[in-house]
């Protein structure tokens, strides 16, 4: 037991600590000086304020990874959870914005519609790989161009209200479809939050998290896809319909990806805007790869990124370093991570084999030392 | 005679296991050299350490009187070994050509010299009686050919020793003969030939000296004049080789999958299986022959509902099973041991409980109301099966690439056999395991035809088919050309029918 926590712990523990080497020594190029760009960064990363940003950042880091895991256990790579996130917000937040309901009810329906958009985005990839094989990985890098450049671009020109605001955006959404912040529930153990709101989205995340788990893990459908992923032929021995598969990977992973923009949506902007943030699609690929696609390890990748990209603002702030030393320590991380965890499988995968022909091989014994003795007789 | 390898008290150590114990090998120069033992017995990690793949805990490795240590097989090719893969190592999309000197191409500057290239294979071809068409595209070879250009990349290479590796696993008699030729030839051009085989027969026609292995030990080395098969199989395994063999007969009318005038394509879309009608009834084994690619991959994936058919029908218990997945035929009762384990078989990364379940997913015990999985019921299935069809595993948790070969066939006949079935088909269900699995496998055969299953044998060892069969049907491109009494064919009979050598006139 105590080993097999070892395996789980050592890639990702290694992973940080070469990231942390390289990067000292980026940062002494750069002129600082490592130890003090930490300090700071540590000492305003563990603030009450810093955590509670950081959580707001790593809920759609989460729930992007999630989506981008979903395909990745069979073996789909899903680049395209970045416009199907964008995509759903935009109309989420147009219907969320004419409809009038009353506040549980009102939020339900946002999140609804966020994930049939993103389902169906995501589904025209799996559609095109079952019907016509086309790749999915092309198929999602054009979804997201038409995404983002075209559509989006399209609705958000045709959408906008120049009277509600200087800026180009979109109707806000009234009150009741919006999530109230986790402030207060925090604040019961800690002290007063100043600046900042956790959004209630984060609920919502960890309810994903756990239905993630579960059906991958402890039902038919979670099993067929992860057969599908290990082996696709012998799952379709199995009596697994392989284009079935593709598809409900495809329309579940982008029903998870819908949900992306929700958090920063119904928590703080209320309507979609040019400020509205992006690339969340790509950074979960990152994160799905740093947990292995398991819904704890995820949460501990997007919490890990989250940290990062909310802490470094202080490497600025202080004149250690321009903040993009920390996009260099993610990929880092990313790429140790990627060689720690293969390292450690093969270790681990040897280290069964020779259990099993350990029991084969005092197996065989057993039977020569009865043949013998049955020879001798 | 001067050795041309001497193996000195090699021994490897893998954690928890002695591969290989103080194994001596002498293999004097210019001769055919034969390895046997059970799979397991340490054949193969022994010719992984000769080859530079792996590095002996102890022991003395002589090369032309050389002592030599290996880091890679880099070292080895250096000091004129080569070896030939028992699963061929060939890109199928590139020619004959370029699949041989991949990886040693000869360059004149920088650029790979393929008139240079051409010529020197021609040559060795010509040398060796190792006929190729270098421009000819791998995939479109037989085995048998496929085999010769693994010879010729290792001599292109420059190998004056040659390991074989079960070279006779997957070709027809006739293609054995032709190797054997080929590998006389190349004795009598001074090459050292070790290699490996589990028939028998073979080993005492081909080889010029025998070293039995068992449990990591050398047990003896023998000449083929002094012993016997049997004799040569009782050192082998240390007890009696099983054989194949049927007892009375169980057959009844009852027809439980009929195939009328089926018809199907392959991935290309050019038809592969020519209007195959058969039945195959209530406790009957129906072998089918032929060499490989002739249509047998197809009907059985067409009588599995993975492969469409363009005409025809195949019909379970009178159902025509139209428009039926694979998953429904499952649920109907057909239970199917692919060809290729590790490839068809097995999710290799998972445990071995839900490798069990493979399969059988949407049935009890393992899943409730066809959603959620019973991971302590489907855990206590799998250990019921390790423990019946004697799965050597520590446990039902670990993965099973873990396992051998043998270990990882009886777990799949295991998981087939437990399930509620009709019918079985068994695709080549002893390739590649050792003679007590063989055993253990054949037994359950035996099994399903007494407990009354429709039984299909796909098998490319003919004794196998011929002894287990109750009728054997042969299928060349795609047709069934002949249908013949196993009680009174010899392998060499049913070898000509399979390469349409012989014909069975008039009927069709």
């Amino acid at each position: 037991m105590g080993r097999r926590i070892m395996y789980v712990l050592a890639a990702p523990l290694v992973a940080v600590g070469v990231a942390l080497v390289i990067s000292s020594i980026v940062l002494l190029f750069a002129g600082a000086n490592p130890i003090s760009a930490y300090q700071n960064i540590w000492e305003f990363g563990t603030r009450l304020e810093t955590l509670i940003e950081t959580l707001n950042r790593a809920t759609p880091l989460y729930l992007s990874g999630i989506a981008v895991a979903i395909g990745f256990r069979m073996n789909l790579f899903n680049i395209g959870v970045e416009g199907q996130y964008v995509l759903a917000a935009i109309i989420a937040a147009k219907v969320g914005a004419e409809i009038n309901l009353p506040p549980v009810l009102h939020v339900t329906v946002i999140i609804i519609v966020a994930m049939i958009v993103g389902a169906f985005w995501s589904g025209l990839a799996g559609f095109l790989k079952v019907t016509r094989n086309v790749h999915e990985v092309i198929s999602t890098i054009m979804l997201n161009a038409i995404a983002v450049a075209g559509v989006v671009s399209y609705l958000l020109s045709i959408w906008d209200v120049p009277d509600e605001s200087l800026d180009t955006a979109l109707p806000t959404i009234p009150e009741s479809g919006w999530m109230p912040s986790l402030n207060g529930f925090v604040e019961i153990f800690t002290r007063d939050i100043k600046r900042v709101e956790l959004w209630g989205f984060i609920l919502v995340a960890a309810a994903v998290g756990v239905v993630y788990h579960v059906v991958i893990n402890r039902t038919r459908i979670g099993f067929d896809l992860r057969a599908s992923g290990e082996n696709a032929t012998a799952a379709e021995v199995s009596g697994t319909d392989p284009k079935r598969m593709i598809l409900t990977a495809m329309v579940l992973g982008g029903a998870v990806a819908g949900l992306v923009g929700l958090p920063e949506l119904l928590g703080s902007s209320h309507a979609y805007n040019l400020r509205f943030t992006q690339q969340l699609g790509f950074a979960g690929i990152a994160v799905a790869l740093l947990g292995r696609n398991h819904a704890v390890g995820v949460a501990i990748g997007a919490f890990v990124f989250g940290w990062l990209d909310r802490a470094s603002g202080v490497l600025e702030v202080r004149g250690d370093a321009p903040r993009e030393i920390v996009s260099i320590m993610q990929g880092v991380i990313i790429l140790a991570a990627v060689v720690a965890y293969a390292v450690v499988e093969r270790k681990r995968r040897a280290e069964e084999a020779a259990a099993a022909a350990a029991a084969t091989a005092a197996a065989l014994a057993a039977r020569q030392v009865a043949a013998d003795q049955g020879g001798g007789s | 005679m001067a050795s041309a390898v001497k193996l000195e008290g090699i021994t490897k150590r893998f954690p928890g296991v002695i591969a290989n114990d103080g194994v001596n090998l002498d293999v004097a120069d210019g001769e055919i050299h034969a390895i046997c033992g059970e799979n397991g017995a340490g054949k193969s990690t022994l010719m992984k350490i000769l080859y530079g793949m792996q590095a002996p805990d102890e022991g003395r490795m002589i090369i032309n009187g050389e002592d030599v240590s290996f880091s890679s097989p880099k070292d080895a090719i250096a000091k004129g070994i080569g070896m030939v893969h028992q699963h061929f190592m060939l890109a199928d999309n590139l020619s004959v050509l370029e699949n041989i000197v991949l990886g040693a191409e000869p360059a004149n500057r920088g650029v790979i010299d393929f008139p240079e290239a051409r010529r020197r294979i021609i040559e060795l071809g010509e040398a060796y009686g190792l006929k190729v068409g270098t421009r000819d595209l791998v995939e479109t070879l037989e085995v048998g050919e496929r085999q010769r250009i693994e010879i010729i990349k290792v001599l292109f290479r420059g190998a004056k020793i040659l390991i074989l590796d079960e070279p006779t696993a997957v070709l027809v008699p006739q293609e054995v003969e032709e190797l054997f030729r080929n590998m006389r030839d190349l004795k009598a051009e001074g090459h050292t030939i070790i290699f490996i085989d589990h028939k028998l027969d073979e080993v005492l026609e081909i080889a010029d000296t025998i070293t039995v292995i068992r449990a990591g030990k050398t047990i003896d080395t023998v000449k083929p004049e002094d012993v016997t098969a049997r004799d040569l199989a009782e050192l082998m395994v240390g007890s009696e080789l099983p054989v194949p063999e049927l007892r009375e007969s169980t057959v009844t009318d009852h027809v439980v999958i009929e195939a009328i005038d089926a018809c199907a394509d392959d991935d290309a879309g050019s038809p592969k299986m020519r209007g195959v009608t058969l039945k195959v009834h209530k406790g009957e084994i129906l072998g089918i022959a032929g060499v490989e690619g002739n249509g047998q991959a197809e009907f059985v994936e067409a009588v599995m509902g993975m492969r469409p058919l363009t005409s025809g029908s195949i019909s379970l218990e009178g159902a025509r099973m139209l428009g039926w997945g694979t998953r429904r035929r499952r649920e109907a009762g057909i239970g199917y041991i692919p060809e290729d384990r590790t490839r068809r078989g097995l999710l290799a990364g998972f445990p071995l409980w839900e490798n069990d379940m493979l399969g059988h997913q949407s049935m009890e015990p393992f899943v409730k109301s066809g959603f959620w999985i019973q991971t302590e019921d489907a855990r206590q299935h799998t250990e019921k099966v390790v423990d019946q069809f004697d799965v050597r595993t520590p446990s039902v948790d670990v993965a099973a690439h873990a396992l051998s070969g043998g270990n990882q066939q009886k777990l799949i006949v295991g998981r087939e056999m437990s399930a509620d079935l009709v019918a079985l088909i068994a695709a080549h269900p002893t390739r590649g395991i050792d003679v007590g699995a063989q055993a253990a496998v054949w037994e359950e055969l035996r099994h399903a035809r007494a407990a009354g299953l429709a039984v299909i044998l796909i098998s490319a060892d003919l004794e196998e088919l011929i002894g287990l069969s109750d009728r054997l049907v042969v299928m060349l491109r795609g047709e069934l050309v002949a249908e013949l009494d196993p009680n009174n064919v010899t392998p060499r009979d049913l070898g000509s029918y399979m390469t349409g050598a012989s014909r069975q006139g008039g009927g069709e």
